[in-house]
């Protein structure tokens, strides 16, 4: 049983006296535990910060209470608004007021009504002795070494069993957490003939478009799953220009001035979503990087590093477009599989 | 020991059965015969904290986690994790109609059809920014007064593991809604993962169960968000917490303060009382915050797709940098022998982050390396004493503000109608020399500091008055009692405390014992 009260030496009252903090005369720390010993008045009057505190207590007992009614009021207002489903501002401002005057209240208790010292704590080294730590090691290294060495072969088959378990346990953990890439980055869903849909799934026609027109497309049929969306996105556009510039072999690529790109951005991924008519420019709201749609969507500014891939279409005989072939390369930003395939700057035929 | 012996018969014998101390003492004997608390307990109850403001930054960071457990449980009541699509009926009739995922749906349902939902929401939000915020600071108080030193180096690594968990679960935790903007977001984490050599495709497809968007995204990380990361980052605090009992508080050199004490007020009630107040303010401050100041308003944004995207792509502002640094660097693509690193994602997204983190995971032992101090160090460094670590500061936090302001090159080119071109130039080149600019800038300051004789000394007041002729004078104030006492002595932790303040004139009298063994101190 602990006594409630530590019968104490005449010594330590006169150490609470001379209270020097420095040398750590106060405070004694007999057998590693504190016992301070010092009754304090609740405040010091010979602190600048603190004398009118103390000399007038009655004052700051006024204000704390005050807070705290104040307090009082706004956690019940707060309770009153909830009930009443009010507003969010009303919530918010009676919850403030609330929690905020109690909070100033409590602390202004701590600081000018409770005694401020400073008060002293002796610090002591978390170090051990020499002696401690030697038998520490000791203890590891010569049982280790009386347990392991003599069984190597046990040591051995443990760890064996531990180390193909942390490998199986990866399984588990990392692979099935999804499939290889395998190819698919490389792939979206265009393919040869592929119908040009709009958002709503209806085909696009040659006289949709006015001249400087621009339409999201997708491959018929997957318009509207989020995960083909990401991939086979493109914009149609209808150039004003009549310098189109083509890389060779694109040639045909682009009837009655429509020419589509990937609409994922080559940097990061993002939509390419805003297009500057007059420059003809597709423009990533992401990073700003900008790609030349009279010139094979090569980037003219920004952090993008390749142009957008372009989709080959064609005018059927009913005059609606359709793609004549997949992209010739992966859509998007770039990965270590990625090859160099089709990456070539664009150039004036 | 019979029972009956036990058993107190009169009231009276109850009352001194249960000691001086009533059921407190009772309920502290039932405590210690089983686990022995009192020692320690009481040990704890007089740990000092001390009082220098500065201090008070990482209990910032502690209440506004407090507050993001609270506002993040009452959100779980009511957000489904789930990427499937629903049409929209709800309350919010501009959005009538409209496809989106059950938990964009259901973030739209707590902002306008959960009570106190909107509110709940947006404090969650704010306290996330405050939480991270005040970390970072809470780390410069840290770094520029050095208490990371020996034998703090282990704290100093848990805080920086802190803040990278913390940013890590803001990101996260802002992409649940699956709005325009946060999708937009996760996307661009995807294309990121992507960019790494070798192993880059394979974590992305791991992470995301497939190809991009997938629909397993959202269910992982709310379960990340709520579950996984919050309680790796409980335990990590609550490590921090104990190592900082175990090795105890650092503070300011100054009189009475030595490397072998602390000085300033013991946890109870002093320190207590006023965390807790503390504590309540900074809850009200992030409500009235949460109320008063939108954010993140996903019903404007809209539904994530795709194919859309909004002008206005902002990350939460922690995530900044890394928007910067992606946009100042230039399109260094590398392709050869079948392989491409994306350079021009994978430096600043990747290599540019992990170099920060890991030079302020190593900073310990680097600057050990530097001056050779591997003393045990309890009082803290004055910022203007240590020039060169005080200047890697400075370079530092310009590097990172550079990058941080180059994530808007385009609301600045608008703004003061420049070419985008100028102001990207200006940030490239703002990054290399804003730092050493930075850098001898505040190594020049900190020696001048130190050649101010009384740098330490507070300032007399001056009273300046006008005389009826119109002329002013400036007369030196009254000295006041810390004019010359720049602080006071420290005092041992008091054994009890007297309720009733003391009228200042009776204190100073030689103190007659009330009781054995307790004396009232004079001064
Ligand atoms: C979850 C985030 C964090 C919380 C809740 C937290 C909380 C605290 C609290 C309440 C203290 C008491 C002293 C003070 O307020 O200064 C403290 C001390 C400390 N913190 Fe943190 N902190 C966090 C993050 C960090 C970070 C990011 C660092 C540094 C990179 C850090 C390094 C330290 C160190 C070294 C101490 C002990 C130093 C001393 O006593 O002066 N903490 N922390
Ligand atoms: S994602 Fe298009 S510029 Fe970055």
């Amino acid at each position: 049983m602990s006594e409630p009260e530590e019968p104490r030496a005449a010594g330590d009252e006169d150490d609470s006296v001379t209270a020097g903090g420095a040398g750590g005369a106060g405070g004694g720390t007999r057998d590693g535990h504190r016992a301070a010993v010092a009754l304090l008045p609740a405040v010091r009057a010979d602190d600048p910060h603190l004398a009118d505190a103390a000399r007038h207590p009655r004052r700051v007992e006024a204000i704390v209470g005050l807070c705290f009614l104040v307090g009082i009021a706004g956690v019940a207002a707060f309770g009153g608004a909830f009930v009443e489903n009010a507003d969010t501002q009303v919530l918010a401002g009676t919850l403030f007021v609330g929690l905020f005057f109690l909070g100033f209240g409590l602390t202004a208790w701590g600081k000018y009504l409770m005694p401020q010292g400073p008060f002293v704590e002796e610090r002591h080294p978390l170090e051990s002795s020499a002696r401690d730590r030697q038998a520490m090691a000791a203890a590891l290294v010569e049982r280790t070494g009386i347990v392991v060495k003599r069984r190597k072969l046990l040591g051995g088959l443990l760890a064996t069993g531990l180390g193909i378990f942390g490998i199986v346990a990866a399984f588990p953990l990392l692979r099935s957490l999804g499939p290889k890439p395998g190819s698919t980055l490389f792939k979206t869903n265009w393919k040869k003939g592929s119908l040009l849909v709009d958002y709503y799934g209806k085909p696009v026609h040659r006289t949709d478009m006015q001249v400087g027109g621009l339409l999201t497309v997708f491959p018929e049929g997957k318009e509207s799953t989020l995960t083909a969306q990401a991939v086979d996105q493109a914009v149609l556009i209808r150039v004003q220009s009549t310098t189109l510039v083509t890389m060779k072999g694109r040639g045909d690529w682009s009837p009655d001035g429509y020419v589509c790109y990937s609409k994922v951005c080559t940097h990061l991924g993002c939509p390419v979503g805003l297009y500057e008519q007059e420059l003809e420019l597709l423009v990533c709201p992401c990073h700003q990087s900008m790609f030349d749609v009279r010139d094979g969507a090569f980037p003219v500014f920004g952090p993008a590093p390749r142009p957008l891939p372009q989709l080959p279409i064609y005018v059927d005989s009913e005059g609606f477009l359709r793609a004549r072939e997949g992209f010739d390369q992966p859509v998007g930003p770039g990965f270590w599989e990625r090859t160099t395939e089709g990456n070539g700057k664009a150039s004036a035929t | 020991m019979a029972l009956t012996d036990s058993q107190p018969r009169t009231r009276r014998e109850a009352r001194r059965k249960l000691g001086p101390y009533g059921r407190v003492q009772q309920a502290i004997n039932e405590l210690d015969e089983r686990v022995g608390i009192a020692k320690g307990g009481r040990s704890l109850l007089d740990k000092i904290f001390p009082d220098h403001w500065s201090f008070m930054l990482g209990e910032i960071a502690l209440y506004s986690f407090v507050v993001l457990v609270a506002t993040g449980i009452f959100l779980t009541l009511y957000y489904v994790p789930s990427s499937a699509q629903v049409v929209y009926h709800g309350v919010y009739k501009p959005l009538d109609g409209q496809r989106m995922s059950e938990a964009y749906e259901s973030t739209i349902d707590i902002s306008f059809a959960v009570r106190a939902g909107l509110l709940m929401r947006q404090v969650h939000h704010w306290a996330a920014d405050v939480f991270v915020g005040s970390i970072v600071v809470h780390m410069a108080r840290i770094f520029f007064t050095g208490a990371f030193r020996k034998p703090r180096e282990l704290n100093w690594t848990i805080g920086i593991t802190l803040l990278i968990l913390a940013i890590l679960n803001g990101f996260i935790g802002y992409s649940l809604p699956d709005d325009l903007i946060s999708g937009t977001g996760i996307r661009i984490a995807y294309s990121i993962l992507l960019s790494i050599p070798f192993v880059g495709t394979y974590l992305a497809f791991f992470l995301f169960g497939g190809a991009y968007p997938g629909h397993i995204i959202l269910e992982r990380f709310y379960i990340v968000h709520v579950l996984i990361l919050p309680l790796i980052i409980i335990g990590l605090i609550g490590a921090h917490l104990g190592l900082l009992v175990r090795q105890k508080h650092t503070q300011f050199p100054g009189r009475g303060r030595t490397e072998h004490n602390v000085v300033g007020s013991p946890l109870f009630p002093q320190f207590a009382a006023k965390t807790t107040g503390f504590m309540l303010m900074v809850t009200g401050v992030l409500g009235v915050l949460g109320g008063f100041a939108q954010i993140n308003p996903i019903w404007q944004f809209g539904p994530y797709e795709p194919t859309k995207i909004s002008y206005a792509v902002q990350p939460d502002w922690y995530m900044g940098f890394l928007d910067g640094a992606l946009r100042i660097m230039p399109s260094w693509e590398f392709t050869a022998w079948g392989h491409t690193i994306p350079w021009e994602v994978f430096l600043p997204a990747v290599v540019f982050p992990g170099l920060i983190f890991n030079i302020c995971l190593a900073w310990p032992m680097i600057e050990r390396r530097f001056t050779g101090d591997y003393e045990i160090h309890n009082l803290l460094d004055r910022p203007r004493d240590r020039p060169k670590r005080t200047a890697a500061g400075a370079a530092m936090i310009a590097l990172l503000f550079t990058v941080f302001a180059a994530s808007s090159t385009d609301v600045l080119a608008n703004y003061f109608h420049l070419s985008l071109n100028a102001v990207l130039w200006f940030f490239r080149i703002a990054v290399v020399v804003a730092p050493i600019l930075a850098g001898l800038v505040t190594w020049r300051v900190c020696i001048e500091m130190q050649r101010v004789p009384g740098a330490v000394q507070r300032k007399r007041a001056m009273i300046v008055s006008r005389t009826p002729e119109g002329e002013y004078v400036a007369v030196p104030a009254e000295p006041r009692p810390g004019d010359e006492q720049l602080e006071l002595e420290p005092e041992p932790v008091p054994l009890r405390i007297e309720l009733e303040p003391e009228p200042v004139g009776a204190s100073a009298t030689t103190a007659p014992t009330d009781e054995p063994g307790v004396r009232r101190v004079t001064r």
